[in-house]
């Protein structure tokens, strides 16, 4: 027999009673803390903020605990509360330069002022499920040896070493005609085309880091290549500065942990203008080296056109790669195709009925 | 009227964003058919489920106004259910599945068959507001398109269709020519609805929260469907009734009954067809079981959208 | 018979007056000047990277030169319309009703992902041609002018072999009776034999229709039986300019000279 299907209140609420049940789970197992998520799934709580562009740890370990454990979910969640929060005030660019590192690393060089610092990585792990963590009491970790000495405070960025040589371009004003003006906010504006590099970069920072990763690997594969080496990568904690109004001089008002990429990209020179080499720029909330260096590969694909590089790739697209980085946007209008969609259809079967009559009657397409 | 959620700004939006949004419709009213962009905000909605006409109907609304939300026509799909609940939450104000008492109508994919006079207004949920999308992907360019009224190539898809189909196949968001000057996409509603637009009484606004677009149609507008002379625009038509209220003058759905072939035609507007059914009037299978099924169901929902359902 | 047809007459359709453009340090074109009139072939030789191609883009508007000026004077009279000063949408106009540009290679003339009859049929619903049936029957002729098969109207373009495209993309921009068309190298991708089929097709098409044209060729021979006259290209300037057959049987410059002596020993 036909029964017709039941829409309404009732079952939005018995559909987010389900939801509620299944995230809580087996209620013999202990509910997370957030203090776990926070602590102990650090990464996704990074990936969280740095995709929900919102330094806040607490917020984004809630986030994924309510969207049970769904990245892209619980980074939803958080822009749609950013976006109600107001806006107190601007700061000052970080300056990655003080960073206290917990890890800084350069391909391009040996040996540098300040060192290299390994840090914590997964990098030399070996890929090994490690069973001993599966036990229910899972024994302390030893803590890791003392350092043989203090960091050097004084680590230079590697740029900015190259750049006293004149050996790499100088990282420029992305308004240099007009250095007061405003920095563009994405969350502000409506995102236009050509979208300037201050505002790609914003784009990028808080874009889906596997887009952002494939779309890395295919300039490497050659898809708009670049001749990428990773100048510097670094991971600690950095100030973050604002100028009250009424004191007009910068205040410390915390510090966020901060990942930084510099990619040293294929030079460029003439006759007239010796080479140097080119920048890409990469930097993201919490430890997440695989997206700062995928962005850095993206962004200095995308300066292509300012560069004198034909635009031949996906990755050097500005328009392709800017209107599709955003996770949130992406998962909502491919999902949107669950919605009813019965008029449009209805609309397309009396169509192909229409056409499909025409040619069994023979009216041929010719009319 | 019901309190709306202390903890949320009327209207969820905060002042500021409401006013961004309001000079945003204000210039799309002045240049019928342009596509605005706006600084869209991220919703608690997902993109795609109608965050861009929310954003326009949370900018406009007021306490005493009386909002309808409709999906493919009916007030009982899940989306619309979720929409309106949100209004709801977030304003208080009175909800209606009652055409000709709402104030405020936001739809996705339908005009309603009652048609509207000058003191309600229309709000279309937009997934892709460009209209040249299909036949140019790039935005600096449609942009350029539109700036110079450069339009050839949309006959050059309506040419193409005839050539391959022998007719226009377009069935919806089938383009039209807005004032003589802009061509705009009038959101995947289908071809049916589009001569309801032209020269309508009251105001059309439409949101796209992805793309970050509001464009409009002010009463009384000219919206012209793009066609050929010896091939006319034509809508949709059917060959039979409303199985539940006989109406042979509105866009019908079809619904499967069961896997022998067995289908109902029903209005595809819930208001309009049980506003038929509650005067007595009666479609063919308005008797049958899966015709009574059909018609329990658009009743309960109906109870639901004036506030009476499960709270 | 009263004096404006003969001014008329005197007056270029286009006058060229100190072109350049340089991209970065090159002067990829430089003080190029010259007269072209109403249904007068030009042909502009030189290998490859001796600005012609820049020399072209310059003139049809699509890029900016840094010095010089471009003046179409369809009317014959007044001063004529400043190519570069015009807005876009004037341009973009010109290039859908009295210009026409034809593409070295016909994927960037053409509309690969609809038929044929519908890259016809393009320009004249640009300028507003809104009954199916006359666009169809005008696609139609305008095929069987570039002598392509009927039964071809709606195929697309991927399915039609390097010449035909050619043949279709003149067909495409011919369409709405251009004054005056570019050509970059419209011979340049195809076999000979086929080359020396859509030559015969454009030097009748470019003489019945009264065309004038600028074509842009590495090849002499191109040059020799389509163009009046000739204009020698190296490093950005013109270093001959003349009648085709004075430029090929008596070259002055040495560089010139040279062209046509490595194609008689070729």
């Amino acid at each position: 027999m036909y029964v017709a299907v039941k829409g309404g209140e009732a079952a939005i609420d018995a559909a987010h009673a389900q939801l509620a049940d299944l995230r809580r789970g087996d209620r013999s197992v202990a509910a997370l803390s957030l203090d776990q998520i926070r602590d102990q799934m650090a990464l996704a709580v990074a990936r969280v903020m740095a995709e929900g562009s919102l330094y806040d740890p607490d917020l984004a370990a809630l986030a994924l605990k309510q969207a049970w454990g769904d990245v892209a979910e619980a980074i939803f969640l958080v822009r749609a509360y950013r976006t109600t929060l107001p806006r107190l005030a601007a700061t000052r660019p970080l300056d990655t330069a003080r960073m206290v590192v917990r890890r800084r690393i350069s391909a391009t060089f040996k040996d540098l002022p300040g060192g290299q610092v390994l840090g914590p990585t997964f990098d030399y792990t070996h890929r090994l499920l490690d069973f001993a963590l599966a036990a229910e009491d899972e024994p302390l970790a030893e803590p890791p040896p003392p350092a043989e000495a203090p960091l050097d405070p004084d680590m230079p960025r590697v740029t900015d070493i190259l750049g006293a040589d004149g050996l790499i371009e100088p990282e420029s004003d992305p308004d240099a005609d007009n250095p007061d003006a405003p920095v563009p906010d994405l969350t502000r504006e409506p995102l236009t085309f050509p979208a300037g590099r201050a505002m790609r970069l914003q784009v990028l920072a808080r874009g889906d880091e596997g887009f952002l990763l494939s779309l890395g690997y295919s300039s490497q594969r050659g898809h708009g290549g670049t001749h990428p080496f990773a100048g510097e990568i670094r991971m600690g904690e950095v100030e973050v500065e604002i100028i009250p109004e009424d004191l007009g001089f910068p205040v410390t008002i915390g510090t966020v942990t901060a990942t930084e990429c510099q990619m040293i990209n294929q030079f460029q020179g003439s006759k007239t203008k010796p080479p140097q080499f080119t920048r890409g720029y990469g930097l993201v909330f919490g430890f997440n080296e695989r997206k700062a260096m995928a962005m850095s590969l993206v962004d200095r694909a995308l300066r292509a056109p300012d560069l004198g590089e034909p635009v031949v790739a996906p990755a050097q697209d500005e328009e392709f790669v800017l209107s599709h980085a955003d996770v949130v946007e992406a998962s909502g209008f491919v999902q949107h195709l669950k919605l009813p969609h019965y008029v449009d259809f209805q609309a397309e079967l009396d169509s192909v009925r229409r056409m499909r009559r025409a040619a069994e009657t023979g009216e041929g397409a010719d009319s | 009227m019901t309190q709306h959620d202390s903890g949320v700004t009327f209207g969820y939006l905060d002042e500021q964003t409401k006013r961004m949004i309001r000079r945003a419709v204000l210039k799309a009213v002045a240049i019928p058919g342009y596509q605005v962009p706006f600084a869209g905000r991220e919703m608690p909605l997902p993109y795609g489920w109608g965050t861009g006409g929310i954003q326009v109907t949370a900018s406009i609304i007021g306490p005493d106004d009386v909002l309808k939300v409709i999906d493919q026509g009916a007030d009982d799909t899940t989306n619309a259910v979720s929409i309106r609940r949100f209004f709801r939450r977030v304003t208080g104000v009175r909800t209606t599945e009652h055409t000709t008492e709402a104030t405020l109508i936001q739809t996705r994919h339908r005009i309603p068959e009652t048609p509207l006079g000058p003191d309600q207004i229309l709000i279309y949920q937009v997934p892709i507001p460009e209209p040249l999308r299909f036949m140019e992907a790039r935005e600096t360019e449609t942009r350029r398109m539109h700036a110079l009224a450069d339009y050839g190539v949309m006959h050059v898809k309506l040419y193409e269709d005839i050539s391959q189909y022998g007719r226009i196949a377009k069935a919806y968001d089938y383009p039209v020519m807005v004032n003589g000057r802009y061509v705009m996409a009038p959101s995947p509603i289908p071809k049916f609805d589009n001569p309801k637009m032209h020269d309508a009484p009251f105001l059309q606004l439409f949101g796209a929260g992805r793309e970050k677009r509001i464009y409009a149609v002010p009463p009384h507008t000219s919206v012209v469907s793009l066609d050929f002379e010896d091939h006319p625009f034509e809508v949709q038509s059917w060959d039979r009734v409303c199985d539940l209220c006989g109406a042979d003058d509105s866009y019908l759905d079809e619904v499967v009954t069961d896997d022998a072939g067995g289908r109902l035609f029903v209005c595809s507007d819930s208001d309009y067809c049980a506003g038929r059914r509650a005067a007595g009037h009666e479609g063919p299978a308005a008797a049958s079981a899966a015709g009574a099924a059909l018609s329990e169901t658009m009743t309960a929902v109906s109870r639901e959208a004036d506030g009476e359902g499960t709270p | 018979m009263n004096a404006a047809p003969l001014m008329e007459a005197e007056r270029p359709l286009l006058a060229v007056s100190g072109l350049g453009k340089a991209f970065g340090a090159r002067r990829a074109c430089d003080d190029v000047s010259f007269d072209l009139y109403a249904g007068e072939v030009l042909g502009v030789v030189g290998e490859s990277g001796s600005g012609k191609t820049t020399l072209l883009r310059c003139l049809s508007g699509d890029l900016t030169p840094d010095t010089g000026t471009v003046l179409y004077g369809p009317n014959g009279n007044g001063p004529g319309l400043d190519v570069h000063a015009l807005p876009e949408g004037r341009r973009r106009l010109l290039m859908r009703t009295e210009w026409g540009y034809v593409h070295q290679n016909p994927r960037d003339g053409l509309r690969m992902g609809v038929s044929a009859g519908a890259n016809i049929g393009e320009r004249p619903m640009a300028v507003g041609a809104r009954h199916y049936g006359h666009i169809r029957a005008q696609a139609a002729d305008w095929l069987a002018r570039v002598e392509i098969e009927n039964d071809r109207l709606d195929d697309r373009p991927v399915t039609f072999s390097g010449g035909m495209q050619q043949r279709l993309q003149l067909a495409r921009v011919l369409v709405n009776g251009p004054r005056l068309v570019f050509m970059d190298e419209p011979t340049g991708g195809l076999d000979v034999s086929v080359q020396a089929r859509l030559l015969d097709l454009l030097r009748d098409l470019v003489t019945r229709l009264g065309l004038a044209a600028v074509i842009v060729t590495h090849d002499l021979a191109v040059a020799r039986l389509l163009a009046h006259r000739l204009m020698v290209m190296k490093d950005g300037r013109a270093v001959e300019h003349g009648l085709t057959d004075q430029v090929l049987d008596d070259p002055h410059h040495p560089y010139t000279q040279l062209l046509v002596s490595s194609v008689l020993q070729a």
